[in-house]
């Protein structure tokens, strides 16, 4: 039986509001739920301001992931959903979000949400999610001005480094840390590809490399693949990351390294970008509604 | 906005650019596409725009070395349907 403790891929759900913030101030309350491939965000602002979120696991069913990340998001802030004027979805999933308004892509609301986050000198967004990743270049506004998708498959991503951190026994969330506990940086394993890594890392485990310096081969593979498609896009300062990859220095300090830019710095859940810019969107879109009766 | 639709893998680089600064929403590159693997769609990148720009269809674009090598042409005088289909010149192939 799997306890609690061997679950080394397991990170932590959570939800979080503002309390110096009331809804009953509010002129427009919206929200945006990013229904992704690993991880399912709910946020709902006031007057464009963040108010609530909640982060937590897709399960198998989007609309029931769609459902309680919002149920979460709202929980003991005394709204409920016919509250709130207009929503988003987005994400993999945004098709499925039951309650939703509208669906817009994920590299729109990145775009937006970045902005918000990070301000608005932002120009590079790199979105590094649980299934794919994506660079987006934005204007001042946080609007697309050029995006690449990433490549064929889920190399690169968080879900990855979930297999990694399980393979590894190393926590999902000291698997940073740990990758910079060598004497020397390895060489980065040849293939990103995450089943072919693991035998790769497997092989190396078996020829006597501890796990952190596995970890390290690891973690420079997936920033090397990241930069090359960042590299193709043009990458322009300032510079951030989002999505859950963001919390993982040990690919984040590599990035920054090899492309001799600091990737900003945030007091937010960098998971919650989606959500929030379809949130910001939602409030967008309402007056717009409004505007035209 | 520059859109790239496409991969990089072992053999290359294959990505379709639309610019869609350039793009009048005309729809002929749609038409010109032997395969369908364009669709004109309200602009997906900007909620707040009201304007159609062509995309290419997300189950394809994995799939594009493959699908668009028939309309590869064979000298350089020659160019794909989708390119010269473009009177604003908003399409590029990246190989």
């Amino acid at each position: 039986m799997a306890t609690e403790d061997s679950e080394y891929w397991r990170w932590k759900e959570y939800n979080w509001k503002d309390p110096e913030m009331d809804w009953k101030d509010a002129e427009f309350i919206t929200a945006g739920v990013d229904v992704g491939s690993v991880s399912s965000q709910a946020v709902i602002t006031l007057d464009s301001k963040l108010f609530a979120y909640s982060n937590m696991r897709t399960g198998s069913n989007s609309p029931d992931s769609a459902r309680n990340a919002m149920n979460w998001a709202l929980e003991d802030t005394g709204l409920d959903l016919e509250k709130i004027q207009y929503v988003v979805g987005t994400g993999y999933g945004r098709v499925n979000v039951p309650f939703a308004d509208r669906a817009i892509t994920e590299i729109a609301c990145h775009g937006r949400g970045a902005n918000y986050m990070y301000g608005p000198t932002v120009r590079t967004v790199l979105d590094m999610g649980g299934q794919d990743c994506k660079a987006i270049r934005t204007d001042e506004k946080g609007k697309v001005t050029a995006f690449l998708m990433n490549d064929k498959c889920a190399a690169g991503t968080g879900r990855g480094m979930e297999v990694f951190a399980d393979l590894l026994g190393i926590h999902i969330e000291k698997v940073g840390e740990e990758s910079f506990k060598v004497e020397k940086e390895p060489p980065a394993v040849s293939s990103t590809c995450v089943v072919f890594a693991k035998s790769e890392a497997t092989g190396l485990l078996r020829a006597g490399w501890p796990k952190n310096k596995v970890l390290a081969a690891y973690c420079s593979a997936m920033a090397h693949r990241v930069v090359t498609l960042l590299e193709r896009l043009g990458v322009e300062k300032e510079f951030a990351i989002t999505g859950g990859i963001a919390k993982n220095s040990g690919v984040v300090k590599r990035i920054e390294k090899e492309l001799g830019l600091t990737a900003l710095d945030v007091n937010l859940d960098t998971q919650i970008a989606g959500a929030l810019g379809g949130a910001l969107f939602a409030e967008a879109l309402a007056k717009k509604a409004q505007k035209q009766g | 906005m520059q859109a790239n639709y496409g991969y990089r893998d072992g053999s290359g680089e294959y990505y379709i650019t639309i610019d869609t600064d350039k793009c009048d929403s005309c729809g002929k590159c749609v038409e010109a596409c032997p395969s369908k693997i364009l669709v004109m769609v309200s602009d997906p990148f900007d909620p707040m725009s009201d304007a159609d720009i062509p995309i290419v269809i997300e189950a394809e674009r994995k799939k594009i070395k493959y699908t668009c090598g028939p309309c590869k042409p064979v000298d350089k005088e020659r160019e794909e349907p989708c390119i010269k289909a473009c009177e604003p010149r908003a399409i590029t192939h990246s190989w």
